[in-house]
């Protein structure tokens, strides 16, 4: 059995039973999971996690999963440390998390992989999901490998390219007409009227602790720290507060020392709702109209907005906004620099953190961890720029011709 | 009867304007409000609609062509 107790209201603290549930009935406002950690922190250990598979699921002990999981080898991606970008921006000790590397290339599978355990658990036979791409290939698979079917929903503008990687695992898709914010209140309808598990509304508290497996995994991969800084990228903010949660939480069950890590959002200047309250001093994210080629984290109205500012605030963090143009320079910079292929939610993190050491806010001697979530195959035309090629005749004289100078 | 719960944010040129009351009193809507915040130049009020589905849809898309911004009250659900 897991750690789990209830699920809490964030805002008035009332508490519910471990249901497929996301909102407080009274006020609204998110449920999140509670966990008896007393009884957690005598169960675990940094020895037991080590010895625990080489996946996301290592961390089992500090997840709201009761039986067996479903799992297509998700996490324990690697934490490069990453040298030559480090020179470049003046940082000596930088590490990337490179969490391209799941099975669906983006970090949606650790959060998929929690909410679909769930979903079994909890007696679903379907489950679904509104997506623009990571996280619905991530439903798509997951619910391939439970053999459970899947229904997902996407705005009919969505790049045909993406469509591949979400249609190979053969879920119900459906394309919508109309705009994202059409799409937005169709799902909120179907979600009321069907029984289905639907990975980021009913079963969104579970679905948001798979993200604290990623904070998990750069601690241990630090021998057991916390960084001083974390560069992320924010789009419904839930994986920002949850890195936050699980550095905490570490902390809390006595496996690493005290947290003092500075949280650095960072969002595409053509939708960055957190940034702007964060800059401006609101108390409450103002939802805007998402106008971005980032578009995995062009989210208008982030569900976890509000909380996502609290932790930047909290641990004298920041935010800072990417224009496009600087973010596609991001992607390359990191391509060229540490051989990784980021997503362009990369680009917006990489082009963040040069910004941040620029104006001196993260400093040089700052142990920093940038997160990249998300694999460049998937938004290649951000940077399809890049492609220029040297044409040549199949001779020597021809190659020698065009680059003999660089050969 | 059917409920939905949805979330208003108002422009500053609405925050004078009694849009939820309007809202109940033409479209045969009951509202509920549950949390709100509003100030000087702009606010936002997450409350549930009860009534008939047909009479919920115009009056959220009278609500919309005044201006105010409507979402669900979970935020956006599609995500990247």
């Amino acid at each position: 059995m897991s750690y789990a107790t209830a699920l809490r209201c964030r805002k008035c603290g009332r508490e519910y039973p471990l249901e497929p549930l996301n909102l407080c009935d009274f006020c609204f406002s998110p449920l999140e999971i509670s966990y008896d950690y007393k009884r957690m922190a005598k169960a675990v250990s940094q020895e037991k996690i080590s010895g625990g598979p080489p996946n996301m699921w290592r961390y089992k002990d500090l997840l709201p999963v009761d039986g067996d999981v479903v799992d297509i080898g998700t996490g324990f991606t690697p934490l490069v440390k990453a040298d030559n970008l480090g020179r470049e921006l003046v940082l000596d000790h930088l590490y990337i998390k490179n969490d391209c590397l799941n099975p669906t290339y983006s970090f949606k599978d650790r959060v998929v992989s929690v909410a679909i355990t769930k979903a079994r658990e909890f007696g679903f036979d379907i489950v679904a999901c509104a997506s623009t791409g990571n996280l619905a290939a991530s439903v798509a698979a997951h619910a391939a490998k439970a053999n459970m079917k899947s229904y997902v929903f996407i705005p009919s503008d969505v790049e045909r390219g993406k469509l591949v990687g979400i249609a190979i695992y053969n879920p119900v898709l459906v394309m919508v007409e109309g705009s994202y914010d059409d799409v937005n209140r169709l799902c909120s309808q179907l979600a009321q009227r069907y029984n289905w598990g639907f990975i980021n509304i009913n079963l969104r508290p579970y679905y948001a602790e798979g993200s604290k497996t990623l904070g998990y995994e750069v601690a241990e991969q630090l021998g057991w720290c916390a960084p001083d800084c974390v560069v992320a990228p924010a789009g419904s903010g839930l994986l920002f507060t949850r890195i936050w949660k699980s550095l905490d939480e570490l902390s809390m069950l006595g496996l690493i020392g005290p947290v003092n890590t500075h949280m650095y959002l960072t969002q595409a200047a053509g939708c960055s709702p957190i940034v702007n309250a964060f800059q401006s001093g609101a108390l409450h994210v103002h939802p805007v109209k998402p106008n971005t080629i980032a578009k995995s984290i062009a989210i208008g109205n982030p569900a976890d907005g509000y909380y996502a500012l609290r932790v930047a605030r909290q641990c004298g963090g920041g935010a800072c906004a990417i224009t496009d143009e600087e973010l596609v320079e991001g992607m390359k910079l990191l391509a060229e620099t540490e051989g990784i292929f980021a997503e362009a939610a990369g680009g917006v993190v990489i082009a963040g953190l040069k910004k941040l050491v620029a104006s001196g806010v993260i400093k040089r001697n700052e142990l920093t961890v940038a997160f990249i979530t998300g694999a460049g195959l998937k938004t290649q035309e951000a940077v399809a720029e890049v492609v220029h090629p040297f044409v040549i005749k199949p001779t020597l004289e021809s190659f020698e011709e065009v680059a003999g100078n660089q050969a | 009867m059917v409920k939905r719960r949805v979330m208003f944010t108002f422009p500053p040129e609405l925050i004078k304007e009694p849009i939820i009351y309007n809202l109940g009193q033409q479209f045969k809507v009951v509202t509920n409000i549950r949390r709100a915040d509003v100030n000087g130049d702009r606010g936002w009020v997450v409350l549930e609609l009860e009534g008939e589905s047909k009479d919920i849809e115009n009056g959220i898309a009278w609500v919309m062509s005044r201006g105010v911004r409507v979402d669900p009250v979970v935020g956006d659900i599609v995500e990247g």
